[in-house]
């Protein structure tokens, strides 16, 4: 299977991109409405095709895939960071796409559930959760794949989770892990239990 | 095809394909990101327009001014809506709410202006300059402190039962039985909380509008939209091909496809309009929480002689009660029964369907009860709830069920489950750290007749298209059919083009209250049974007598390729189910027999579900792949409501306070293991020719009462009040040094 890059956690990034993203929530907006209408240009590469556009300030992530690139694989549940929906691989690493506004960006590659693979070439994780029923309504689905996709990558480079036990042995994707990491995307369906057959699935292939 | 008499043998029996595991036929779309949703229309609706709802900030009283000059002028702004500007809207189809237009405000969170920008950042920045003076009025809010004025209520889907059903004398009943019980349950307010948000793309053109929407029955939301707007039902066209969940939420219209009309109507372009997250659990529609007061009454050896099932909920004015005792209507024989409602007014969002409405919430209560009366009969739970099963309607002994295997659900369950090991007295198992307990709880679903139509065409290169209004919410609509279609017409399923959402094609039951997959597939069946007549008389066949399978017709030796009949050119065909009395001479229910195991953490109180199965008798499985996926998924919520679920009120303001997906939990992967389902195999003829029945709901019908049983086998502790949470169990666990 492809597996993307090995993830390199930053925490300061990501201490930044939250708060980056606070700082864009609607009652900071206001003000800025009222005055000029911030624009910036951003250079990002999304599903390998390079891309260069003018945002408003104020447009997630997740927006700009949906609204400007027309890639609405990537789904809106709550729009702040509960359900993972969302969820997209920035750099080999996912991230809630609507917790992180479009502007920071810039040289980054993105891969969305429409990267990683399509209809007559299915990614095996795309091809593991129909085998195994893994979703109903489909509007987590593509956040769970992607979470699914890192996940596997994750404890490919060794990335502790809260269900870890011994952070010096070698890691591996037990029920206990797959469950815990899985834990951020909410299906309301219910399919775990099937996602959870559906994931093991595809790590347990050589 | 009016279907009044129980199906004999017909082609479905052939379970060539119905009957059999089936992968999604929609599955590629959905995994790969491709699948359309009603927000996403970019390939339909061109350079829309984005709407962001405002919603009240007081729960109940007047608008008194909005004053929208400052959003009016913002950048990108091109509309701003209020609700003062509008004439209240009519109700729609099941619902008591205006969901737009007047002063009055009737709850928190109810819509009251809707901004239109160029882009989705511009209308909610320009949201935020609004301003809205209220004129508020005390709230009513607190169920319990409402009581003492709470009315006698009916139940809305089954009329015709009694306000208050009595039969026999339960006082005297109870007042006689040497062994009772007389205890008090509450459920909490729920919501749906299904992953994609109410939304609708529309589009007005000459005066007709379009609206690409999340709805569960397109008609329903089609009529009420169309009289919303003051127009007719024809020029009113809806798309829903993708719905991401509803669970009873989209199952009637809702403020984003009026405002989305309204909004694309004001600007002549086309409107988005999403439903915001934190708006949805009071803006909406929610399970409405009950206080339930359950007696029994049986004799020494175990034989129930006396049910008392009274229901306490609340809704807005005029609005409807939750049917908390529909199940215990019909699951266990008594000859002594007294059964009532009562619904006090409330000032929240409005009460209405969620999954298994009534039987949900009534089974949390009722399965609770037979567990704690077992206990006090010195009966194992299994036993006591066969040994008081009914095979007839106890308010009418000569009306049997139609197929009633609630005694095999229940022997199945036990032996599969391992029930044997457990043992009854409670706080007896575990280690060091964990006590273990298990738990079951009966389910029971009744089974709904709705009609249903469908359109078939048969093309000359041998495909088969299907267009039918029905909806796939997740449930497997598309494949079933698909299956269905192949069945009937003895082709490949890969042969059959399935186009489901559309208001231009036949009106079907749409997915709801379980009835979706019985009454679309029996639609479907009506259609094909139309379609087989007319392929047998191009062939010169007798349609009777042909047998429909591998894209050959035959009769008897003579045998021809199905595509012989479309030579001369295409065949439609179209027709509906439509249904006589069978529902009224036979009960039709669908049954279950959950089992859980619970690990409790004597320290903390910690719960972890090890383990659960469902044992399920819902007529002749249509797919069992997405059968289970529907079990599972109710499995689920099950846990969700014995563990975690409930909208909290705050009662100073009238609004759930955690109207969010992080406030209001739900289950995640951590709380939920492997789920094991099993189905009994038993077609259910009086039903419908498909002789399947409803699925969608029946896994959730005594799942909670399974968990909170096997916490209350596992620690002693007996929490009458849901859901379940470690505060309520710290107390009574085990003193440690």
């Amino acid at each position: 299977m492809s597996v993307p890059p090995s993830p390199k956690i930053d925490r300061r990034a990501v201490v930044t991109a939250a708060a980056v993203a606070a700082a864009g929530m609607p009652s900071m907006s206001g003000a800025q409405a009222a005055g000029s209408k911030g624009s910036v240009a951003v250079s990002l590469t999304v599903n390998g095709e390079h891309r260069r556009l003018d945002f408003d300030s104020r447009v997630t992530l997740l927006d700009a895939l949906r609204e400007h690139l027309h890639l609405t694989g990537t789904k809106k549940g709550c729009d702040h960071g509960h359900c993972g929906a969302c969820t997209v691989l920035v750099n080999g690493i996912r991230i809630n796409a609507c917790l992180s506004l479009a502007a920071m960006h810039e040289g980054d590659e993105i891969t969305t559930v429409e990267g990683l693979g399509r209809s007559d070439a299915l990614h095996p994780m795309q091809a593991a959760f129909i085998e195994h029923d893994a979703f109903q309504c489909g509007y987590c689905t593509p956040g769970q794949i992607c979470s699914a996709v890192a996940v596997l990558a994750e404890v490919a480079a060794g990335v502790p989770s809260h269900a870890t036990g011994d952070l010096t042995a070698p890691m591996m994707l037990d029920n206990g892990e797959l469950r815990e990491r899985m834990s951020g995307n909410i299906c309301r369906c219910g399919a775990y239990s099937n996602i959870a057959d559906a994931v093991a699935d595809v790590a347990g292939r050589p | 095809m009016r279907f009044d008499t129980p199906a004999g043998q017909n082609p479905i029996d052939g379970q060539a394909i119905v009957g059999r595991p089936h992968r999604r036929v929609d599955g590629a779309l959905k995994v790969t990101g491709t699948a359309p949703y009603a927000y996403e229309r970019h390939d339909a609706a061109i350079d829309p327009t984005y709407g962001w709802i405002v919603g009240a900030t007081i729960a109940r009283g007047r608008v008194t001014r909005i004053d929208a000059a400052a959003a009016r002028a913002a950048p990108g702004v091109l509309a701003v809506l209020t609700t003062l500007e509008h004439d209240p809207a009519p109700p729609g189809f099941r619902t008591t709410l205006h969901l737009f237009g007047g002063a009055e405000v009737r709850h928190y969170h109810q819509s009251v202006a809707l901004v239109v920008a160029e882009t989705f950042e511009e209308a909610r920045s320009a949201a935020h300059l609004l301003r809205i003076d209220y004129e508020s009025e005390p709230v009513r809010c607190d169920l319990a402190a409402e009581a003492p004025r709470a009315e006698p209520a009916a139940d809305r889907d089954s009329p015709d039962y009694p306000v208050v059903d009595r039969i026999g004398d339960a006082e005297a009943a109870l007042a006689a039985a040497p062994v009772t019980l007389d205890e008090t349950y509450t459920t909490p307010d729920q919501t749906h909380a299904m992953m994609e948000p109410h939304a609708t793309t529309a589009a007005w053109r000459d005066g007709k509008l379009t609206i690409w929407t999340s709805a569960q029955v397109v008609s329903w939301h089609r009529n009420s939209l169309a009289q919303s707007l003051g127009i007719a039902k024809e020029d009113l066209r809806l798309n829903a091909p993708f719905i991401g969940g509803g669970f009873g939420s989209k199952l009637i219209m809702r403020s984003d496809a009026l405002l989305a009309a309204l909004g694309a109507r004001a600007v002549g372009r086309p409107c988005k309009v999403a439903l915001q997250r934190p708006l949805i659990a009071n803006n909406g529609t929610r399970r409405a929480g009950t206080i339930q007061r359950i007696r029994l009454g049986a004799t020494r050896d175990g034989r129930l002689a006396a049910v008392s099932h009274h229901s306490l909920n609340g809704n807005l004015a005029g609005a409807f009660a939750e049917a908390a005792i529909a199940p215990t209507r019909l699951l266990y024989g008594a000859s002594n029964r007294d059964l009532s409602m009562t619904l006090a007014t409330l000032d929240l969002a409005e009460g209405n369907d969620m999954r298994a409405p009534g039987e949900a919430p009534g089974l949390m209560a009722l399965e609770i009860a037979m567990d704690e009366m077992a206990e006090r009969l010195g009966l194992d739970p299994v036993a006591f709830r066969i040994w008081n099963d009914t095979q007839v309607d106890p308010r009418k002994p000569q009306r049997r069920f139609s197929e009633r295997h609630l005694v095999e659900c229940l022997e199945v369950g036990a032996e599969r489950f391992g029930w044997a090991r457990r043992n009854p007295v409670p706080a007896s198992v575990g280690d060091d750290r964990w006590l273990v307990g298990m738990g079951m709880a009966a389910g029971f679903r009744q089974n709904l007749l709705m009609p249903s139509g469908a359109r078939v065409r048969l093309e000359q290169d041998g495909r088969l298209s299907i267009e039918t209004d029905m909806t796939d919410i997740g449930t497997g609509s598309y494949t079933i059919l698909a299956q269905t279609a192949a069945e009937m017409m003895g082709l490949p399923i890969e042969a059959v083009t399935v186009r489901l959402g559309d208001s231009d094609y036949p009106e079907a039951a749409g997915s709801g209250g379980q009835f979706g997959a019985n009454n679309a597939t029996s639609g479907l069946y009506a259609a094909c049974t139309a379609l087989r007549t007319s392929v047998a008389a191009r062939l010169g066949f007798n349609a009777e007598d042909a047998a429909f399978a591998d894209g050959m017709v035959t009769v008897g030796s003579r045998s021809l390729p199905l595509l012989d009949a479309v030579k001369a050119g295409p065949l439609t065909a179209e027709d509906r189910i439509t249904y006589g009395d069978l529902d009224k001479e036979f009960v039709q229910a669908t049954f279950g027999a959950q089992f859980a195991e619970v690990a409790v953490n004597r320290f903390t109180g910690e719960m972890r579900l090890r383990r659960m199965l469902a044992v399920i008798d819902a007529g002749r499985v249509l797919n069992p792949l997405t059968a289970r996926s529907q079990v599972i998924g109710a499995m689920t919520m099950g846990v969700g409501s014995a563990l975690m679920e409930a909208l909290v009120v705050d009662t100073r303001h009238g609004f759930f306070i955690n109207h969010d997906l992080g406030g209001y939990e739900v289950p995640v992967h951590a709380d939920i293991p492997h789920l094991d389902v099993v189905f009994l195999d038993h077609p259910d003829p009086v039903s419908s020719p498909m002789k399947a029945k409803g699925i969608g709901e029946i896994g959730l019908c005594g799942a909670a009462a399974a968990v909170a049983n096997a916490v209350y086998n596992a620690t002693g502790i007996r929490v009458r009040d849901y859901p379940v949470t470690l505060d309520k169990l710290l107390d009574g666990l085990p003193r440690t040094a």
